[in-house]
């Protein structure tokens, strides 16, 4: 039996053939619209002899990227999204890093394509789909030699070096990962999805998946929206959304603005969230808000497939108190280890590294085998047979309920508006700049600000404009400030101490 | 005024706040940089923005939000 990621595509585009599957801002895909794509795109793939490979997708978000993820899937290839939000110096370096053959675009983007010096060739969804054909026997020869362990797309996070690492996930951890998400959150054929999450992360899974799994319908909620957020409510309501996985910062931009005493998303009984802290107070007027709906806060890093712990919010919280992590899903355990790889137990109360061990753990960092000795080690703690966990640097604790609660990073490594950042490659890039001679950054947690101190003969308005060009915009630092040097301490390192400390006192 | 357009400088340096009118529906401004403009002219015009100020017509330009908070500012 084969266990691929798309082995229930057939089956619900048969029973659902003309319900929406996936509904964008220009556009929607049936399920049978969705199959029939995903095939086209697989059948041309195939044609051009490209096998097992990364082929990039430069799309807008739309339904019809997610049929071109699909399709890729489909040809036995793995898909490595790209976006127009991204600087060009960072697609530049995951082109580098990838050495793909082949890059399906759109009309949004193709102008941009010829700026990327792609060496590979280059092709439109629409020529694709335009009197495309469908080679049933060539796909089905592929799908009957996939196996479970094979990749099927990479996407890319914050390396803390200044080169973003891209992470490598097969179809068993998606499948994993799927069962146990819809277990938890109780997805059918029912489900409405508000889909808020870029296409080009993992964190899409939740919707995309379990979309065509059981028959279900995801909205791609249009960006725009999640500024105005009365709309919001009101498209939630208009498409009668029941299920959202958002990340926080989506979540409070509708408690925040007192939305709720005008309009109240009504369809919404299924509310997950993760990636930050909630704040207990926005948390509360969801509560108050949608009594019966069920809220879930969900962790887990990209590493580990999608999401690899849970907690099902059951009793009050006090201001200041944090949200469990809760359990890991079934079919994952997770240990803790202290500083010399022993198991931190429950009862100790003490805290450790959060490790991930199962099915969930992706296959690695593409091509580049040092990040991934690094973080994907053997087990300390079984050493008969080799056996792999994935550090995620996060360190946690038991709480006296026995349930896991998150601490703090190692590193240097935040969550800023729902984004994972490495400072360090902020760091990098600013050292880069011509005439900088040092750059350190603190992320300011009170006031969700990161904060960059650097030395050298730029003003501090010109440093964010010129790091808008390397850096993503939700990294680019919001607060730049010029200094005489870097304070050190006495061995030489960047004194981070010092530099939170003239971050407080400033305000 | 003045204060306004630095709030705004802060976030953007490199945008002329004197003469750009497209500010929200150019993507000069998203969300997020919403979200913390709002909460920083909260702070310093000591004013309430709630959900039904929340649309672009009101963030477009520089004029246009300042002409919300002097609103804003009256209603109290």
């Amino acid at each position: 039996m084969h266990n691929h990621v798309l082995k229930d595509l057939k089956n619900t585009a048969g029973k659902f053939p003309d319900k929406k599957a996936f509904c964008g801002e220009h556009s929607a895909l049936t399920f049978q619209q969705l199959d029939h794509a995903v095939d086209t795109i697989g059948t041309f793939i195939l044609e051009k002899n490209i096998r097992k490979s990364p082929i990039v997708v430069f799309m807008e978000k739309s339904p019809e990227e997610v049929a071109t993820f699909f399709g890729i899937i489909r040809a036995g290839s793995y898909y490595v999204p790209i976006d127009a939000e991204m600087p060009s110096v960072r697609i530049h370096l995951i082109l580098e890093n990838v050495k793909s053959p082949l890059l399906i675009c759109d009309d949004s983007t193709f102008e941009k394509v010829g700026e990327l010096g792609f060496s590979g060739s280059i092709v439109k969804y629409s020529e694709i789909l335009d009197g495309g054909k469908i080679d049933d026997a060539a796909l089905s020869a592929v799908y009957n030699d996939s196996i479970d362990t094979d990749p099927l797309y990479i996407v890319f996070t914050s390396g803390s070096t200044g080169v973003p690492k891209g992470v490598v996930g097969c179809h068993r951890a998606v499948n994993d990962y799927i069962d146990q998400l819809s277990e938890v959150l109780g997805f059918s054929e029912e489900t409405v999805f508000g889909n808020q999450t870029p296409l080009y992360l993992d964190a899409c899974f939740k919707e995309l998946f379990p979309t065509i799994r059981y028959g279900a319908t995801t909205y791609f909620v249009p960006k725009a929206l999640f500024m105005q957020p009365l709309k919001l409510v009101q498209y939630l309501n208009e498409h009668e959304i029941n299920t959202v996985c958002w990340v926080v910062s989506a979540l409070t931009i509708i408690s925040t603005f007192g939305t709720f005493k005008t309009e109240i998303p009504k369809y919404l009984k299924t509310i997950a969230f993760g990636s930050e802290v909630f704040p207990i107070k926005q948390f509360r007027m969801w509560r108050q808000a949608l009594p019966e709906a069920t809220f879930t806060n969900l962790y887990g890093p990209t590493e580990g497939t999608g999401m690899c712990c849970y907690y099902r919010v059951n009793r009050d919280f006090e201001d200041g108190d944090a949200i469990p992590i809760g359990r890991p899903f079934d079919n994952t355990d997770i240990l803790l280890l202290d500083e010399e790889d022993h198991e931190v137990t429950k009862e100790s109360g003490k805290q450790g590294e959060i490790c991930i061990r199962g099915t969930s753990l992706t296959l690695g960092y593409m091509n580049n085998p040092e990040k991934t000795s690094e973080a994907f080690t053997l087990n300390p703690l079984q050493t008969h047979w080799p056996e792999l966990i994935y550090r995620t640097g996060d360190i946690g604790r038991y709480n006296e309920a026995g349930e896991l609660m998150f601490v703090s990073r190692k590193d240097f490594q935040i969550k800023h508006m729902g984004h994972r950042i490495e400072l360090g490659e902020i760091e990098v890039n600013a050292q880069m700049i011509d005439g900088i001679t040092g750059a350190a950054c603190i992320y300011d947690k009170e006031k969700g600000k990161i904060v960059l101190f650097y030395s050298g003969n730029k003003e501090e308005a010109d440093m964010k404009v010129i790091l808008k060009d390397s850096l993503p915009r939700y990294m680019v630092p919001n607060v730049t400030r010029k200094l005489d040097r870097i304070p050190l301490t006495s061995n030489g390192k960047t004194d981070r101490v010092a530099l939170a400390e003239m971050v407080k006192t400033r305000s | 005024m003045d204060e306004l357009i630095e709030i705004l400088k802060d976030i953007h340096p490199d945008v002329d706040y004197e003469t750009a009118t497209d500010l929200v529906d150019g993507k000069i401004l998203d969300s997020f940089d919403i979200i913390s403009l709002v909460s920083e002219i909260a702070d310093k015009f000591d004013v309430v923005v709630s959900a039904e100020h929340m649309i672009p017509e009101n963030f477009n330009s520089a004029q246009a939000l300042w002409d919300l908070i002097q609103r804003l500012e009256d209603e109290e």
